[in-house]
């Protein structure tokens, strides 16, 4: 397992970042946040051993991991990234029997157990319907996930995911990172995925990684760290704030008046939104708003006109209000 | 299971068989006409100095060898190279690879006539193994400085870059052919021009050697070769150690594509175009598995266009690069147009 000791991560002079004492526990599904150019890829590539750190150690069962020779460290540590190779004629098979080249010999001639691991591996990642399909053909959510398996495959004890998830639509967003997150947790390999995606990290992860800037790192619980603010002070913007009530990212332009909600479930919930996306605050009273929106079975009620749609009650309440 | 196995084998057996008609073709076709039985008989009795020994033992087999060893190791050379700079039209004439060997074996030939006229016996069979030497030392020049480019440039406009060095290599040799004697110049533009005719037998003692161990080369890189197909950091994650394996790649694309250039001269389009009909053959990408029909393609191809040289014509104008480009260009101008990363330009 890693072991880092107050290790410096950069390129050259530019010292990106300084970690203390930071050990991943097997099974852990770590998320990797922070702005571009605070550094993330330049982490999963010093614990990946591609790059040297400028200073300080990352130890991999209890050795350098640069001191690993190449091959036993693949058996150990497996990384997928954000960028497409074109292969050209190659099977998703084939390509996640590439993660056996680790423990093949100069023939790369696999055994039967061999097969049966990729096997396994494609399964994990729900991708066996895949397997005789050409990777240039997939679409980039399969791809990942093939690509995921060849990690697998590797059988190794951590896997370093560097924004695999960037150019994916969101449901496979989701369906990867619950993937990488059971993967975890079932099979006991430790998972760091750097992403831009805050909110879902927030969900899914057991322990966030932050490079919030200014060489800092935080790690913690993904509660400890919201709650610490520190995911505001890496990501806020001037009209973009991370709420600590919501969880989410929420905008805050200059509020153009206060409205009372008076409704229940979803439609509160909805109507509430709608509400702050046209930069009006949500008040907690009657008395404190400046209007009033009643949701009944009729519609959207606002001074005494009734809306059907959320749309119609917009326009009204912009110029009511605006 | 049985069908991803079954293929590879099934194309290699076929191919095979297709090699032995051209060979016993090729054999069996020029100005005098022999049947298959004659050819057979030819090959039985060699030395016996029979009309059909001499014709195909002595005239025609050393030609017919060359295109074929010299065919696969292209072939192979363009697998190597396409796979180590992941560009799918590099081989070693594209990236200027052949034009660097010829002017190095240029060089030699130029130096040994202006140090002594006994050179000239040299020249002349093109034997020794100082023009291997002198391509050897040419191509890998080339070789260094397109993999230095190759990592500030993208996969057209490196091409472009090899396309010059090639014609600027072709200046080259013009003027140092202009400042030697006539004789030489003429012996020269003959080889310029590609052909598997020149090679005779004490050729092979240099040849097969430097090949086979190309061969080899190719065959234990196979397995780190299908790794870098996703890229230096994959390659790099599965244990291989890129730089060292850049070395060996390089080195054996030399020991492939060198020696068929010192002694066939500059055969366009061959490296270029066969790993490609291997793949879509087999119908994977991984080396191992690609290897054996890239050889036996290249062969076919190169005896094949080679035949359509040697085919009893009444005037000679006909060239090996001619028929070569034929097959080649519009292949290459399908590729250039299919390809993603070719087409959208840089990178």
């Amino acid at each position: 397992m890693y072991a880092i000791d107050s290790l410096q991560i950069g390129y050259g002079r530019n010292v990106l970042s300084t970690l203390e004492q930071v050990v991943v526990e097997p099974g852990e599904f770590i998320c990797l946040l922070g702005r571009n150019g605070q550094g993330k890829s330049t982490l999963l590539r010093t614990l990946a051993g591609f790059i040297p750190p400028l200073d300080g150690e990352v130890r991999l069962d209890g050795r350098p991991v640069r001191q690993w020779p190449a091959a036993e460290r693949a058996r150990k540590v497996a990384v997928v990234l954000t960028d497409r190779p074109q292969v050209g004629a190659l099977r998703a098979r084939e390509l996640v029997e590439m993660g056996r080249q680790p423990y093949t010999n100069w023939t790369g001639s696999l055994s039967h157990e061999d097969l049966e691991i990729c096997e396994g591996a494609l399964k994990r990642v729900e991708g066996q319907h895949l397997r005789d399909r050409y990777v240039d053909s997939l679409s980039d959510g399969e791809r990942q996930r093939v690509m995921i398996a060849r990690a697998l495959a590797q059988r190794p004890q951590v896997m370093l995911l560097d924004e695999i998830t960037a150019f994916l639509d969101l449901p496979s967003r989701v369906t990867i990172t619950a993937t990488l997150r059971r993967i975890a947790h079932e099979t006991g390999v430790s998972v760091v995925l750097s992403s831009h995606d805050l909110e879902m990290s927030l969900n899914a992860a057991d322990r966030i990684w932050l490079l919030p800037g200014e060489g800092r790192f935080i790690d913690g619980a993904p509660e400890d760290v919201a709650l610490s603010g520190a995911i505001g002070e890496a990501f806020d913007q001037a009209n973009l704030a991370f709420s600590l009530k919501s969880g989410r990212f929420e905008t805050h332009g200059t509020s153009r008046g206060a409205v009372f909600i008076d409704a229940d479930g979803p439609a509160a919930v909805w109507l509430g939104r709608a509400v702050k996306r046209m930069d009006f605050g949500v008040s907690g009273s009657r008395e404190g708003a400046n209007v009033v929106i009643r949701h009944s079975s009729q519609g959207y009620e606002l001074d005494g006109e009734t809306y059907l749609t959320i749309q119609s009650l917009s326009k009204a309440l912009i110029r009511r209000l605006g | 299971m049985t069908s991803a196995f079954a293929r590879p084998a099934l194309a290699g057996g076929a191919l095979a068989l297709i090699l032995l008609v051209v060979i016993l073709t090729s054999l069996m076709i020029g100005q005098v006409m022999l049947s298959p039985g004659e050819v057979l008989s030819g090959l039985g009795s060699i030395g016996s100095g029979s009309m059909e020994s001499r014709i195909v033992v002595d005239l025609r087999l050393p030609r017919v060898l060359a295109a074929v060893i010299g065919g696969a190791a292209l072939g192979l050379a363009g697998l190597l190279m396409q796979t180590l700079f992941r560009n799918p039209l590099a081989d070693a004439w594209s990236l200027g690879l052949m034009a660097g060997g010829q002017f190095g074996a240029a060089l030699v030939i130029v130096a040994g006539a202006i140090v002594g006229p006994g050179f000239l016996m040299v020249l002349t069979g093109f034997a020794g193994l100082g023009v291997v030497a002198g391509s050897v030392m040419g191509t890998l020049g080339v070789a260094l400085a397109m993999s230095t480019m190759a990592r500030r440039v993208g996969t057209v406009t490196l091409l472009v870059l090899g396309l010059m060095l090639g014609f600027l290599a072709q200046g080259l040799i013009s003027v140092l052919l202009h400042f030697t004697n006539r004789s030489q110049g003429r012996i020269f533009v003959a080889w310029n021009d590609a052909t598997f005719a020149n090679v005779v037998w004490g050729d092979f003692v240099t040849l097969a050697p430097l090949l086979a161990v190309g061969l080899v080369g190719a065959v234990v890189l196979a397995k780190p070769l299908t790794a870098l197909l996703l890229g230096d950091v994959y390659a790099e994650s599965l244990g291989v150690n890129v730089p060292r394996m850049r070395r060996l790649v390089l080195g054996t694309t030399i020991l492939l594509a060198a020696p068929v250039t010192a002694f066939c001269g500059p055969v366009a389009f061959v490296g270029l175009i066969v790993p490609h009909l291997a793949r879509g053959i087999i119908g994977s990408a991984r080396i191992g598995a690609v290897i054996p029909a890239t050889a036996l393609i290249g062969a076919v191809l190169a005896l094949a266009a080679d035949l359509v040289v040697h085919l009893p014509w009444e005037q000679h104008f006909l060239h090996l690069n001619a028929i070569l480009a034929l097959i080649g260009a519009p292949l290459v101008i399908v590729l250039l147009l299919k390809s993603r990363s070719l087409r959208g330009g840089e990178g």
